[in-house]
């Protein structure tokens, strides 16, 4: 019996471990895409889906690792005012840019590293 | 079960040390940007970034109350007022000429140099037996629980062992206020006097709107989301202005923040549905009112305890029975006076910045 | 050597943010990043109180104990602290003498935890909502003066200025 809850707290920790990992390694993808990308939309793109996928993991993380506390209800709360906030302000730049005529780059895009370039 | 921090506190450089330095890493490379750009709106928006990784380094330190306000403040309310102000001037600063900026850098590591070389006497980080730390601070620490009994000393601190400073700082946040007023006017509905003059300089006007009003027309079917949202969002916010008011006691939290998050608020309310329907929800007249009013509870509190018999701001008089009871009821008093000071002086501000727009419609985008 | 390193460490970033501070202040000529300067050298003014009041070890300064729960919570710390007591006695490791006996909640009403200084967290609370309010006066003073001068930088505000001076004498 006692060694059966030891397992669940392994396994607890472990879950909470992966996900929050799992958040971490998606915020880096997603600030390598902002870095990287080549034109606006694409950046925000990039910017909008980690901001709440990531964030929402590693709050999922936290609310394991703290059980049924009022810790995970109150990071609950966070966890639902982000993804109400984050594709919304995702959504407001986007829609300035293009409302300010802010055009996408559509087609073939050279890498915008100068060791790609052609005519550099 | 236990899970225990893989850390040993004895070690020079620990998870904590390492964390810290990470974050003062961050600071120093948000700085150093904020000096090498030139466009004022990265250099503000930088600015904000720079306000929250302070606040999260405020955290590592165990300054949780300090870090909220920092979260509030820097990186809400003043990068607003900062994006405010920016779009009334201009949006780029002139690059620095070279000999200007190589005598400038002299001076500073000149200074540097000097102010460096006196650290090598400061007490090391975390020493419990620092003078800062020896005497009256911890002094406070250990007789909360017996003069004042709520768990957040800081709280109990700042409004009751030292809230005759505290009054002092409420009516220099509200003289700052009417200083404001005095300068840009009391953000009434008249903008006609700020934008004439900025006709006739030569600069162009700047272009983008902070408010985003007249959102009647069939043109503003892009605004929806926002406005969707922002119904959600400010009640909730208010709410959570509240809980932090009234939670101050027993976690971070207190007047001041709640003050700003409630002007927050509003400030979110009128990007969204523009300045005229927030001066019909909040009349200007009445968020002056609010300024005065909170100095005017802070220091009621304290004549009422004269009346009664005590010194300024002497809690003990408020309930002769119970002391303990006597304290809480006169926190609670001087942290709604505190509230309703900061969000009133927040908000006047914030007109008086947005008075001096014109009110920009869809059509001008 | 490495001990004296990281006890400083916080000193020393302060000082460099500082000085970024100082630094955009005296080379700017653009008032509003001039007010972004001093925004930078008043937060690091914060961060080197902060710092200060930091207790390695240390917990936020927020009672662990509600005052309703204080005295259950007190008597049974002085019963664990008792027992320890006994259990060193019996050990024979150290002198009961410093730890035994005394121990009450008078002698040590915190009962054991670490907090770090509430003292300098009250200053700077303050500190920065009266900071927000001066920026935002400062910056009212940028607004006027853009509107009496057409500029913000330092230098075409003042060749407005002479160009005043001289057409008005």
């Amino acid at each position: 019996m006692i060694e059966w809850a030891l397992w669940l707290e392994w396994a607890r920790y472990g879950l909470a471990g992966a996900m929050m990992l799992s958040g971490a390694g998606f915020m880096l993808i997603g600030s390598i895409g902002v870095m990287r990308l080549p034109d606006f939309y694409s950046r925000i793109h990039a910017a909008g889906i980690t901001d709440t996928l990531a964030t929402i993991l590693l709050l999922g993380g936290m609310i394991v690792t703290s059980g049924f506390t009022q810790t995970s209800a109150k990071l609950a709360l966070v966890g639902v005012l982000l993804f109400l906030t984050s594709p919304t302000a995702t959504h407001a730049i986007a829609n300035a840019a293009q409302k300010a005529g802010l055009k996408p780059r559509l087609g073939t895009i050279a890498s915008p590293h100068p060791r790609d370039r052609e005519d550099a | 079960m236990e899970m225990t921090f893989p850390v040993d506190m004895n070690l020079p450089i620990n998870l904590f040390t390492i964390f810290d330095m990470v974050l003062l890493s961050m600071l120093v490379i948000v700085a150093i940007a904020i000096v090498r750009l030139n466009s004022l709106f990265s250099i503000v928006m930088l600015f904000g970034v720079y306000s929250l990784l302070s606040a999260t380094w405020f955290v590592s330190l165990d300054a949780v109350d300090v870090a909220f306000t920092e979260a509030a403040v820097g990186a809400g309310i003043s990068t607003v007022l900062m994006l405010g102000a920016m779009l009334l001037t201009s949006r780029e600063a002139l690059p620095t000429p070279p000999l200007r900026r190589w005598t400038s850098l002299l001076i500073v590591t000149a200074t540097g140099i000097a102010l460096i070389y006196a650290t090598f006497d400061m007490p090391s980080f975390g020493d419990a037996n620092s003078p800062a730390n020896s005497y009256v601070g911890m002094e406070y620490m250990a007789r909360t629980i017996t003069d004042i009994s709520v768990p957040n000393v800081v709280t109990a601190i700042l409004a009751s062992y030292r809230g005759f400073d505290t009054f002092g700082e409420v009516v220099v946040v509200l003289t700052a206020g009417l200083g404001v007023m005095l300068i840009l006017g009391i953000g009434g509905s008249k903008r006609a006097a700020g934008t004439a003059q900025l006709k006739a300089t030569s600069t162009p006007e700047p272009k983008l709107p902070v408010t985003v009003a007249g959102a009647k027309g069939p043109a503003s079917n892009h605004h929806v989301v926002l406005r969707v949202v922002a119904k959600m969002l400010v009640p909730m916010i208010v709410l959570y202005a509240l809980y932090v008011q009234f939670h101050g006691d027993y976690g971070p939290g207190g007047g001041f923040q709640a003050g700003v998050i409630f002007a927050s608020a509003v400030i979110l309310y009128s990007l969204i549905f523009g300045m005229e329907e927030t001066r019909r929800a909040f009349p200007p007249g009445l968020v002056r009112f609010c300024s005065v009013l909170g100095v005017f509870i802070y220091g009621g509190t304290g004549l009422v305890t004269i009346i009664l018999g005590g010194k300024f701001l002497d809690y003990n008089m408020l309930d002769k029975h119970d002391p303990i009871h006597a304290q809480h009821f006169g926190i609670l008093l001087i942290e709604l006076g505190v509230l309703v000071t900061v969000a009133g002086v927040m908000l006047s501000i914030y007109y008086g910045f947005a008075g001096r727009y014109r009110e920009l419609e869809d059509r001008n985008w | 050597m490495l001990e004296f390193i990281v006890g400083h460490f916080n000193y020393w970033v302060v000082i460099v943010l500082m000085m970024t501070g100082l630094y955009v202040v005296i080379s700017t000529g653009n008032l509003v990043k001039k007010l972004v300067g001093i925004g930078i050298f008043q937060t690091s003014v914060f961060q080197l109180y902060i710092s200060l009041g930091k207790v390695v070890g240390g917990s936020p300064p927020i009672l662990e104990y509600l005052p309703k729960e204080y005295a259950k919570e007190a008597s049974n710390y002085v019963e664990t602290a008792t027992k320890t007591a006994v259990a060193t006695e019996e050990n024979a490791i150290q002198p009961i003498s410093d730890i035994g006996g005394t121990i009450d909640v008078a002698s040590d009403p915190l009962m054991g935890v670490i907090y770090s200084n509430p003292l300098p967290h009250v200053l700077i609370l303050t500190a920065i909502v009266v900071g927000v309010a001066t920026l935002a006066v400062g910056l009212a003073l940028v607004v006027r003066i853009r509107e009496e001068y057409g500029s913000i930088e330092e230098i075409q505000i003042n060749e407005a200025e002479y160009k005043q001076e001289a057409g008005g004498s």
